[in-house]
């Protein structure tokens, strides 16, 4: 038993009880807060495996602007109590699928042999500068267009989002 | 030090809850953070197998994904504030205009 | 063709002209007719037939120079088809350069003659067109028959063979539309159909005897078939016997013999010259061509010849005693022809070639002769009845009954009106009746003594037949040219144009002088020495007194017999013929023809007209119209069709099917419809299903 993997171990159990939080509670945002709780748990896994900049993005983006989003939306809709809870019955049938879905996922995890290495802490990861540098040249030469059809991509959302949502002026009358 | 394997069940753990929120509320939103949640299992997996084989590539896609989620919650929550607006509920049991 | 490199051919280059020139001169009038004259339509055709004489004697002095060598000249090739190689080959020997003189000769002062007598015809009523349409046939009579007499193989023998007999159907039905005495009938087109099925049955025999030569003998070119047929004969003489008696059979429809005689008699519906040409001198003389040319094949087998010369002599006799009991001056003629054809079928049956061609020569002189003599006597009568109608006449007789100028109870008297005619009938009368020393007499005397060493009873048959001959003949003297005209028209009766006797005095000399082709004297066998070179076993025969004497003796009887019957005390007008009555039933016999038209009627044509409507009646129409497609057929189709394939095949199965594919369509879109409830949580449910299937299939597979 290492301290990385007992870290490793409190950090998944704080991640599956969130991510359970999230899923049980009757209160949107509190389900909302789980999230984000349960978003930085996994930012902490980022950077155990060294990835510190997706470990950033993850806090910024999903942590910081998504969740706030959210918060923002159920609060407007005024949507933190629906009708219509699901009663344990429901939970039936979808958990017995999702048991299913686990045990198959895990005995072809085992059956099939993917990398069983272990996860060092890269020598890379502690010189950041030098790892940003890689990320940067990867995106902007091997994935540069992906890189440029993401930022069409979230152009179209954002256009998307504001027609959607504008008030339609007169024509309603 | 932390098998691959590891990761990966709980990435498989964490999408799986993910899933059964999908499929058990009928919050909308709720819905909507268990769909993140899965995403974010998803990359959960793909970076511990980019840091077991020693390549950005994995860490690269999760940007993307990480990106074109923003996208799509941008617009389903648009969506979801439309719907609002003309019916009043987000109750996704009352809404089958769909039906076949 | 080899042979034409070592000797003279001389002008063999000349005898596809044979042919060529009748059908010039029919294309001339086909084509150009329409603007030509009567006269010059007549001459054109003549000239033609005149040139295929002159072809004719240059080719008979082309073989005479080639010391009588068969001579080949090969127009074309005609058909090549495996074993089977025939030519458009021309054959000029001294057998068929005879026959070649005979006909052109012959042909083309009968055509002279038609000029003449077509124009006087009361039935031409100046119709231009049809008679033009008779010279034309005249003229392809005259190259369907060169092509029959020149040919050097069995099979272009036959396409002369059938031109002749439709050409002779043809003419025959020239006056098509009317019977002989020009009323609206179908009586000559009967006439013309009995005398071209009559001829089919016997071309049948031709034909099978051709095919059993090509499969036995393996050719159809003359001399192959006879070097092959000699081998033969040795090995299956059976063969042999099957292919002459079978053109025995083809030979018994041309040339009139028992059982296929009828026609002729018949055939005289057809004018007067188509009656001397073709049914006279020569196409049916065509059969004793056809023998004498297979000589070679029925020499080998005496059976045949045997029959053949029985057929003959029974023929010659049968015939000649139905001439004793015919009233028409042609039909006498004609059964006359058929007992002559008798004599000359007997003669090359018994194996005397050169006895049967001399009378076949010497026949077609003196019959030819008789014919348009009477063909002059019935135009006299014409005449004779044409001044009555125009002149009042006596009593007008005319309008009272149709006057028959071809009635020999009609005439009489005839001798002091028609004097040239007369005179030219009696030289065919005693030439026909073997009178020393006319034509007729040299040649059936050689007959006769052929048939007294070889076959008595032939010689029996054919004395008798001489004497009978002898006394018809006196008879239709008798009864035409002496005692009184029993009719005004033949009192008025006028004699014939120089253009019809012209002809008739050429045949004259002939019938006279005929018989120095043969005489029965040593260094005078000319005609047996030019056959001899075709015919391989010629015997001279000298004079025999005894034989000669018998039938003169005969002959002089019966003359005298018929002028006591019928010269002595001449028949008066409306007067029964005095042989009615001594002689009863067996004239009544003559009379009718031995009733054997009556006989055939009734077990062959009525029995054949049963079976036709039999077929007709009951296998056509009730058993295979009525049954066989109404019901069998039609009904199958409809039940198979309503019931099997409409209500069951249709309605039931494929209906059913497309039916219940469309139901099991409706039911299926209306179950998966249900799937598609618009909620988001079941399409989530079943993605989530899909994923556990797949990921389990994934684990299951191996």
């Amino acid at each position: 038993m290492t301290i990385d993997l007992i870290l490793f171990l409190i950090l998944a159990v704080v991640a599956i009880a969130t991510a359970l939080g999230m899923l049980l509670s009757r209160n949107a945002v509190y389900s909302a807060l789980f999230l984000v709780l349960n978003f930085a748990t996994v930012a902490v896994f980022y950077v155990l495996l060294g990835a510190p900049f997706i470990a950033m993005a993850q806090i910024t983006v999903y942590a910081g602007a998504i969740m706030v989003l959210f918060l923002f939306v159920i609060m407007l809709l005024g949507a933190e109590k629906t009708p219509g809870n699901p009663k344990w019955s429901d939970y039936i049938l979808p958990a017995g699928l999702a048991l299913v879905l686990v045990l198959e996922s895990i005995y072809l995890l085992i059956s099939r042999g993917v990398p069983s290495g272990e996860i060092v802490q890269p020598e890379a990861s502690v010189n950041s500068v030098d790892f940003l540098r890689q990320m940067g040249m990867a995106l902007f030469n091997e994935y540069l267009l992906p890189f440029e059809v993401t930022s069409i991509l979230l152009l179209v959302a954002m256009v998307g989002a504001i027609v959607l949502t504008k008030q339609e002026k007169g024509g309603r009358g | 030090m932390v098998p691959v394997n590891y990761y990966i069940i709980l990435s498989a753990i964490l999408f799986t809850i993910g899933a059964l929120g999908v499929l058990v509320r009928r919050n909308p939103l709720i819905m909507f953070m268990s769909i993140e949640l899965m995403l974010n299992s998803a990359n959960l997996a793909m970076v511990a197998f980019s840091s077991a084989i020693k390549s950005l590539s994995g860490q690269i896609f999760v940007f993307f994904v990480i990106a074109v989620a923003a996208a799509e919650v941008a617009v389903g929550l648009a969506l979801i504030v439309q719907i609002f607006k003309s019916r009043h509920t987000i109750n996704v049991d009352e809404m089958n205009s769909l039906k076949g | 063709m080899q042979l034409s490199e070592t000797i003279s051919t001389g002008f063999l280059f000349l005898a596809p002209w044979l042919v060529f020139f009748p059908v010039i001169g029919l294309l001339i009038n086909l084509i150009f007719g329409g603007r030509m004259s009567e006269k010059a339509i007549g001459w054109v055709a003549s000239a033609a037939s005149g040139a295929a004489f002159v072809v004719s004697v240059l080719l008979a002095y082309s073989v005479s120079a080639a010391h009588g060598e068969v001579l080949r000249w090969t127009l074309a090739p005609w058909m090549h088809v495996g074993d089977l190689a025939i030519d458009w080959t021309f054959r000029a020997d001294s057998l068929s350069t005879t026959m070649m003189l005979v006909v052109s000769g012959v042909g083309t002062l009968i055509h002279i003659y038609a000029i003449g007598y077509m124009h006087e015809d009361v039935r031409f009523k100046s119709d231009l067109g049809r008679y033009r349409r008779f010279f034309v046939f005249l003229n392809l009579f005259i190259a369907m028959m060169m092509i029959l007499v020149s040919g050097d193989s069995y099979m272009m023998l036959f396409v002369g063979w059938e031109g002749v007999g439709l050409c002779s159907f043809l003419l025959i039905g020239f006056w098509y539309d009317m019977d002989t005495l020009g009323r609206p009938s179908w009586a000559n087109s009967n006439a013309a159909k009995k005398a071209f099925i009559t001829n089919r049955i016997g071309d049948f025999g031709f034909l099978l005897a051709g095919f059993l030569m090509f499969w036995k003998l393996g050719s159809f070119q003359f001399d192959s078939v006879f070097e092959a047929a000699a081998e033969v004969a040795h090995n299956e003489p059976w063969v042999i016997v099957a292919i002459t008696l079978f053109m025995l059979i083809g030979v018994a429809g041309k040339s009139a013999q028992i059982p296929l005689y009828v026609w002729l008699p018949d055939a005289m519906a057809g004018p007067t010259p188509v009656s001397a040409l073709i049914h006279a001198a020569t196409m049916v003389t065509a059969g004793v061509y056809l023998v004498t040319r297979s000589s070679e094949l029925y020499t080998l087998v005496p059976q045949a010849q045997y029959i053949v010369a029985m057929v003959g002599a029974a023929t010659a006799l049968f015939a000649a005693t139905i001439a004793v009991g015919q009233y028409d001056i042609k039909k006498v003629l004609a059964y006359s022809t058929i007992s002559q054809l008798g004599f000359m079928v007997a003669a090359v049956g018994m194996g005397a070639y050169v006895a049967g061609m001399f009378h076949l020569v010497t026949h077609a002189f003196f019959k030819a002769l008789l014919f348009l003599s009477a063909g002059s006597v019935i135009l006299g009568l014409e005449r004779g009845h044409h001044h009555l109608a125009h002149h009042g006449g006596h009593g007008g007789g005319h309008h009272e009954e149709v006057f028959d100028p071809g009635d020999m109870r009609n005439m009489g008297g005839l001798r002091k009106t028609m004097p040239v005619t007369f005179w030219l009938y009696m030289i065919g009368t005693l030439a026909l009746a073997g009178i020393f020393p006319f034509a007729g007499f040299w040649s059936k005397d050689e007959i006769l003594l052929d048939a007294s060493l070889h076959y008595p009873t032939v010689y029996i048959l054919l004395s008798i037949a001489a004497f009978f001959t002898a006394f018809y003949m006196g008879r239709q003297i008798w009864m035409v040219f002496f005692g009184e005209a029993r009719h005004d028209a033949a009192a008025h009766a006028e004699e014939s144009k120089p253009i019809i006797t012209a002809p008739l005095m050429v045949l004259a000399a002939l019938s006279i002088l005929g018989g120095a082709l043969n005489l029965p004297f040593e260094g005078f066998h000319n005609l047996g020495h030019w056959l001899e070179y075709t015919l391989h076993e010629v015997e001279a025969l000298p004079l025999n007194l005894q034989v000669a004497g018998i039938s003169t003796a005969l002959a002089l009887t019966a003359i005298v017999v018929s002028w006591l019957i019928y010269g002595r005390k001449p028949l008066t007008k409306g007067q029964p013929d005095p042989l009615k009555k001594p002689l009863g039933l067996i004239f009544t016999g003559m009379e009718n023809k031995w009733f054997v038209d009556e006989g055939y009627w009734a077990v062959f044509v009525n029995r054949y007209v049963d079976i036709s409507r039999f077929l007709a009646d009951y296998v056509d129409w009730r058993f295979w119209h009525d049954f066989v497609h109404d019901k069998v057929i039609a009904g199958t189709y409809n039940w198979l069709s309503t019931i099997a394939l409409n209500d069951y095949a249709d309605q039931k199965v494929i209906n059913w099917f497309f039916d219940g594919w469309g139901r099991a369509t409706q039911w299926l879109s209306a179950t998966t419809r249900k799937v598609q409830n618009g909620f988001v949580r079941s399409y989530a449910l079943s993605i989530m299903l899909g994923v556990v299937v797949i990921l389990g299939y994934l684990l299951l597979k191996p």
